[in-house]
């Protein structure tokens, strides 16, 4: 498990070699103005990982992925992309990376197959013997599922199509990691489940795969790993399952004592409902004990932050997940 | 494999990008519209011209006014295509796109330049064939004609062109770079266009002849018009060394100051500054 405390350093886990990290990140700190937006984010990510960074909406999940795609210029500390600092990486480091962008109308007189060949032909000086770059145009076009519409106007898609056209123009380089943000936003459930699909072929093929989301339950049927941005720190970092089970530690008790009802929260139900034996015995009815899900966890304290009560929430979710 | 040098894959993959977006500018109604549109008007507006003289001369206004046209036109596609069409790629996140991509962004650039370039070309076509038919006068029968032609067309767009993709850098929002339309309008009205300006007071004369513009028409007339001509101008003379002083002092200035701020507007792309750029523009859609 790798519980993080409030300063980014990891409690348990141990850090691995930077060399095979993906992605290795320090202590990263952001700040506008006066407001800091990142106060100290830390985390690495290996090959084939699927990393989730899942947060209420403007926790800074946008800000930490940019920075790391090399688009904005950070206030401090120590991140390594492909082994390479992105505020000063190259067009060959470029080249491994897939930055999948929410398309508007740009490109809009441009056809699906065209426009894909056209970006795909800046990578062909960078392929090696490991792999051969660009995609196949039309490999590409059957693999997000657009082939039916190839020859069709890019301003002729549909909004889940437009989706998926700019995920194949994020993995036309082949790229070895890939940056989403938000990359479900407004998608149907089917386009949502036919997108996890895409996700997962492309983790199959060791592609590295860094989004973000602020839907518990995609990150859920994505993440190998989740990592939770609130207050500008990573809160909590570990699978769904691990997630699931150190927060489901709080429990709610509902009891009747002589048909009056009662409800209380705790951390420890069992000595809870011990207690409850003990002292009512006979009289005590409609036992009723449920685990707070991770889902009510993570959604109350989405509520808290959004209502301004950021530091409270994060106080008191991080109390929880200890 | 042989291995290719990236910056020079990039300007192929540029060139397929400018000559697609010439395709399709000619195959959109919409677009072929906007082209033709200025070209209808001029060519009736040089049609009813044709019978007014150039004064102190018997030559026709309205052939006088066909090179001052392309010289325009020229200056206009230049400056505000390249302008118009960066400043609506950046808030649409095309340049976001080109700066995601390895050597994207010079790409970017090259298919620019070549889609302004062939369109320019495309659109002075527009309205020269049809004028020689409509018009008198016009020469565009000896070599020297048109390799005068061919030049002053050429360090036109120089000179235009990084002016334009500088402005273009400038405006964060597409609707207020249509500002700089009002400078361009009043320019073309002082740069002797559709009437010699010899008759203008000298400090407007003076004036005219800082901007490109009144050198594009002048430098046009010198190529399609009898030499005879040259008498109303400015000087009496056609003025070669000075249309290539000028025009080239504004190629030289707008290729240092260009890059320099393509590549401050390109760094500060990122995925948010276009989404808070399609959030303003929705909002004044709705």
């Amino acid at each position: 498990m790798a519980v993080v405390d409030e300063t980014g350093v990891p409690a348990q886990d141990v850090r691995p070699e930077a060399e095979d990290a993906v992605l290795d990140v320090r202590d990263l700190r952001m700040r506008y103005g006066t407001t800091d937006v990142l106060k100290g984010v830390s985390f690495t990510a290996h090959p084939g990982e699927v990393l989730v960074l899942l947060g209420p909406n403007g926790a800074g999940k946008t800000t930490t992925i940019e920075i790391l795609e090399g688009f904005r210029m950070r206030s401090a500390g120590e991140v390594r992309v492909l082994g390479v600092d992105p505020a000063h990486g190259d067009e060959t480091w470029r080249a491994d990376l897939g930055v999948v962008l929410q398309s508007w109308r740009d490109h809009g007189n441009w056809r699906v197959r065209d426009l894909l060949q056209q970006f795909g032909r800046y990578y062909a000086p960078y392929s090696n013997d490991r792999i051969t770059k660009p995609w196949d145009t039309d490999e590409l076009v059957e693999a997000v599922g657009l082939t039916e519409h190839a020859g069709k106007k890019v301003r002729r898609l549909s909004g889940g199509q437009r989706r998926r056209l700019d995920v194949a123009i994020g993995i036309v380089g082949r790229p070895r990691l890939l940056f989403l943000d938000e990359p479900t936003a407004g998608f149907d459930p089917e386009a949502r489940r036919d997108f996890h699909d895409l996700v997962h072929r492309l983790s199959d093929s060791n592609t590295t795969i860094l989004l973000t989301t602020h839907d518990l339950d995609e990150a859920e049927k994505l993440a190998d790993r989740i990592m939770i941005l609130a207050g500008g720190t990573i809160i909590a970092d570990g699978s769904a399952d691990e997630l699931a089970r150190r927060m489901s530690t709080e429990s709610e008790i509902k009891w009747t004592v002589d048909g009056r009802r009662f409800v209380h929260s705790t951390l420890d139900a069992t000595a809870f409902v011990r207690e409850l034996f003990v002292e009512h015995g006979e009289t005590l009815g409609d036992l009723e004990v449920r685990r707070a899900s991770l889902e009510d966890t993570y959604m109350s304290m989405v509520k808290q932050f959004e209502s301004g009560a950021a530091e409270a929430a994060v106080r008191e979710f991080t109390a929880v997940t200890r | 494999m042989t291995t290719i040098n990236p910056t020079v894959n990039a300007a192929r993959a540029g060139f397929a990008r400018g000559r697609e977006e010439i395709r399709q500018t000619f195959t959109n109604s919409q677009d072929l519209w906007n082209y033709l549109f200025p070209t209808v008007i001029f060519l009736v507006v040089m049609f009813f011209m044709r019978d007014a003289t150039v004064p102190g001369t018997e030559f026709s206004l309205g052939s006088r006014t066909l090179p001052s046209v392309v010289g325009m036109g020229i200056a206009f596609g230049g400056l505000v295509t390249t302008m118009m069409s960066l400043a609506i790629e950046r808030e649409d996140g095309t340049l976001l796109r080109a700066k995601a991509i390895p050597t994207g962004m010079f790409g970017y650039l090259v298919g620019k330049i070549v889609t302004v370039a062939g369109m320019t070309l495309a659109a002075q076509v527009l309205v020269i064939v049809p004028s020689l038919f409509l018009l008198d006068g016009v020469q565009l029968n000896s070599f020297y004609a048109w390799f005068t032609l061919a030049w002053v067309l050429a360090l036109g767009l120089i000179a235009t062109l990084p002016i334009g993709a500088v402005f273009g850098s400038l405006f964060s929002n597409p609707r207020n770079s249509g500002l700089i339309m009002l400078p361009i309008m009043g320019l073309v009205a002082i740069s002797g266009i559709f009437y010699p300006i010899s008759s203008f007071p000298e400090w407007l004369q003076g004036l005219a002849q800082v901007f490109p513009i009144y050198w594009l028409g002048l430098g046009m007339r010198s190529a399609m018009l009898p030499d005879g001509l040259s008498a109303v101008e400015i000087g009496e003379s056609w003025r070669h060394l000075e249309t290539v002083g000028v025009l080239g002092a504004w190629a030289v200035a707008g290729l240092v100051v260009a890059p320099m701020v393509l590549r401050r507007m390109a760094r500060r792309e990122s995925g948010s500054s276009i989404a808070e750029r399609r959030d303003r523009a929705m909002q004044r859609v709705t």
